[in-house]
């Protein structure tokens, strides 16, 4: 009773948001089962119109779109999923210890962080996943590294603001240890902020995927992922077929849904009222 | 002409609170005459603040004005349109508020931010403005008048900055001025001047003014009628020679009441010394200056030493050199004969465990996150390893014996009150046995009557475990309450120390003459002498 009213007070945005995503999270979980075809399975002639026997049509090799669009959905999405757990948790970490320690700790942390950042993160993924290959476990490290020093920054200075509170100096006078300080003085105060912010830092790694994968050095076929299947399908354009533009839209549904729910979560966090 | 220069009638307003509206200001009516001065006096969420805008007729975001009537200058404020409001206010009702370095924009001088009202409501040119402004920072005796305004806010000091708020709420010499708590941040010896400064700016102009404030002795110098509230209601309503003898309500004469001297309790002291601070000086890293210059202290157990200063004496500096956040520079602090270590990371658990500090804002000194029996118990999982039903039950133990009711224990920071979550800080503090709690300005930040209640909560724990306090504090009420041993501050120096009676009977070193001198008595002409004897004295000496 209590979701379904919480549901109730959320703005428009965010319940169209929250359906959407719903969607989208019953295609990661229930692919196989939801997909009409299989994800390599050829089912008709190259390019079928859409709305005819197949409800988008058929991809440039004769794969059934719908199926393609609903196995993309869950190999990006997981796959962006967790390379942006796997940031958040190598960047928290990091911009705690160094909010926590100060000194020469901190110092070290944050110009090794600008280094990296300051690195253009296309060029870097390419670079690197020309030289050593598309595996996923490579895909997951390299973006994660990537986007994980955003993410320092910002949790370094969520753990600032809360580090100068008395409750975290009485914790110190009593002797705390650095990992309690962390773990039950900071991170409980920090996770809201840091919440919202999983929202935004997802969607560029999708994005970054997505464009990988466009590029050809992402996911590699015959796994489905929206990215590369705008690219298999735009050369119809030229031709008057639009079956190209299906995962692209699919692309700004899903960032444009987990913006909206961010955007409440910030709007929520921030403590504003309604009124101002 | 209308009599009276504001006249609210029945005034009801509402705020939003966790989704319902609920009334703050309960049917209220004020009724100001030209010239005159109401004190508006009462705790935290007595309505005063919001019963001083409506004077402007403005409410804060989330509040509405219900029912009731607002009537100034015969106009009613409650149907004006916004434009027509925003023409009235700064120029015919202004307002000072409580925190001048948020009033200013650190960006631009002064004598610009003095000058944007006027010049905005099309008053006077910029030349006009800038005299008038030098002609009110000469009336504010604020030093420099005519070069003042030239400096930006955070070159001034905190009781300059007051005033030349002030100023700037005068500059279009308003008919009504609504001093929101003006003098609440400041420390005591500038209270004085700038009460003082304010009193003669109000009358010289023939304003009527509304002063806001809790401290009834602060009201009584400057206010010719005073009004208590309470929860939204008027509790009692006088001219203030009356109310101030003759109180016939019970929460009034309550009030009047907490300065009065409380009794002298049992001794379970003696006289064997807790902790001794020997000649410590010590200075922040990267500065050149010491901020602590030889400073010797002992305190005896079960006895409460009190460090009395204003902001910039060194007190908070000299709690966190003995607690070991800020090694000293030369001396030693030492425990019970044995030296501790500079350095808080160097000592051991036990010599950290009987040493407890208590902060001023229990809204920072309690982590959000953590339940009222997570907060007690951590201590005690901590120092004195109890873990399961024995740790439950201390908890429970402890919650009693700082008077809150055992489901306390289920409750966030966020559903406690102020006096609420000093206790709790209290009951973390006792959870770890010490002998020696530090209690850094511990109910400066509190209301009067609920500050009262902790005291009282100290002094029976001191009584009942005989624990030792050094009790930091600004204010000498509280001081001649509870202290049995009295350490002045000045600068980062001692200037006097020893028993209570001995430094609070003359003769006194000249500073704490000042600051004793600088206490407001409930009399309403104290103010007035005090500035008498000032200005007689400066007169003769400057002969």
């Amino acid at each position: 009773m209590n979701f379904f009213r919480a549901i109730g007070r959320l703005p428009w945005s965010a319940r169209i948001a929250l359906l959407i995503l719903f969607f989208f999270a019953m295609c990661i979980l229930f692919a196989p089962w939801i997909a009409p075809y299989g994800e390599s399975q050829i089912v008709g002639d190259v390019w079928e119109p859409i709305g005819g026997t197949f409800l988008f049509g058929t991809d440039q090799i004769g794969r059934d779109l719908l199926s393609r669009l609903v196995y993309g959905a869950r190999n990006t999405i997981s796959l962006a999923l967790l390379t942006t757990a796997l940031s958040f948790l190598f960047g928290s970490l990091m911009g705690f210890l160094a909010a926590t320690m100060r000194g020469w700790v901190d110092q070290v942390l944050s110009r090794f962080v600008d280094i990296i950042i300051s690195i253009p993160t296309l060029i870097f993924a390419l670079i690197v996943l020309s030289a050593v290959g598309t595996a996923i476990p490579v895909l997951v490290t390299v973006i994660g590294i990537v986007y994980a020093m955003p993410v320092y920054r910002i949790a370094r200075a969520v753990a600032m603001d809360i580090e100068i509170m008395e409750y975290v100096e009485a914790a110190r006078l009593r002797g705390e240890g650095l990992w309690w300080i962390m773990w039950r003085e900071i991170l409980p105060n920090a996770l809201t902020p840091l919440a919202a912010e999983f929202g935004l830092r997802f969607c560029f790694v999708f994005l970054l995927i997505s464009g990988l994968s466009f590029l050809g050095l992402g996911l590699q076929p015959p796994l489905a992922d929206w990215g590369a299947m705008v690219r298999g399908n735009a050369d119809g354009i030229a031709w008057g077929i639009y079956h190209g533009l299906i995962p692209a839209g699919c692309i700004a549904l899903l960032t444009i849904s987990v913006n909206l729910l961010v955007d409440w979560l910030v709007h929520k966090a921030s403590g504003l009222r309604e009124d101002q | 002409m209308t009599e009276n220069m504001l006249e609210i009638q029945n005034l009801l307003i509402e705020a939003e609170i966790e989704g319902a509206w609920k009334p703050i200001v309960n049917g209220l009516s004020l009724n100001l005459k030209k010239g005159e001065i109401v004190g508006l006096i009462g705790e935290s969420g007595a309505g005063k603040s919001t019963l001083g805008l409506a004077a402007l007729g403005y409410t804060k975001p989330g509040c509405r004005i219900v029912s009731g009537s607002i009537r100034f200058d015969g106009q009613e404020l409650t149907t004006l349109p916004e434009p027509e409001l925003r023409k009235l206010r700064g120029v015919r009702v202004s307002y000072v508020a409580q925190s001048a370095a948020a009033a200013f924009n650190p960006a631009h001088r002064l004598i610009d931010q003095f000058s944007e009202t006027s010049i905005q409501h099309g008053r006077m040119n910029a030349s006009e403005a800038d005299q008038r402004g030098r002609e009110l920072f000469r009336q504010l005796e604020l030093p420099d008048p005519d070069h003042f305004g030239e400096r930006y806010p955070h070159q001034v000091s905190g009781g300059q900055l007051q005033r030349a708020m002030t100023a700037m709420a005068m500059g279009c010499q308003p008919e009504i001025v609504v001093f929101d708590e003006p003098t609440t941040a400041l420390d005591v010896t500038t209270q004085i001047e700038v009460l003082a400064a304010i009193k003669e700016a109000v009358h010289a102009r023939g304003s009527a003014a509304i002063y806001i404030t809790h401290d009834l002795a602060v009201v009584a110098q400057v206010a010719d009628r005073i009004m208590v509230l309470r929860y939204g209601d008027l509790v009692e309503e006088g001219e203030t020679r009356d109310l101030l003898s003759n109180p016939t309500q019970e929460y009034t004469k309550r009030l009047l009441a907490v300065r009065s001297l409380r009794e002298e309790r049992s001794e379970q002291a003696s006289d064997a010394v807790v902790l001794k601070v020997d000649g410590v000086t010590a200075r922040y890293p990267n500065a050149d200056q010491d901020v602590l210059e030889g400073v010797s202290v002992e305190v005896e157990r079960g006895k409460t030493v009190a460090l009395v200063g204003e902001s910039g004496s060194g007190k908070s500096t000299l709690a966190r050199v003995i607690t070991g956040l800020l090694p000293p520079e030369q001396g030693q602090v030492s425990y019970k004969g044995e030296i501790l270590s500079a350095d808080l990371r160097n000592r051991g658990k036990e010599d950290l465990r009987r040493i407890q500090m208590i902060y001023q804002m229990p809204d920072v000194a309690l982590n959000p996150r953590q339940r009222v029996r997570d907060v007690i118990g951590r201590p005690l999982e901590f120092y004195l390893s109890m873990r399961g039903k024995e740790k439950a039950a201390r908890v429970a133990e402890l919650l009693e014996q700082i008077e809150l009711p055992v489901d306390f224990e289920e409750r966030y920071p966020a559903q406690l009150s102020g006096g609420e979550k000093q206790r709790v800080c209290i009951a973390r503090a006792l959870a770890a046995e010490p002998d020696l709690i530090i209690c850094d300005e511990v109910t400066s930040a509190l209301d009067q009557l609920v500050a009262e209640g902790i005291l009282e909560l100290l002094q029976r724990l001191q009584n009942e475990l005989g624990v030792s306090y050094l009790f930091i504090t600004h204010d000498l009420a509280t001081v001649k309450a509870i202290a049995d041993d009295i350490v002045v501050m000045y600068q980062g120096k001692i200037v006097e120390q020893g028993p209570k009676q001995e430094i609070l009977t003359p003769p006194h070193e000249d500073y704490t003459a000042l600051l004793l001198s600088c206490v407001p008595e409930m009399d309403p002409g104290w103010l007035d002498n005090l500035m008498g004897n000032r200005r007689a004295v400066q007169a003769s000496t400057s002969q």
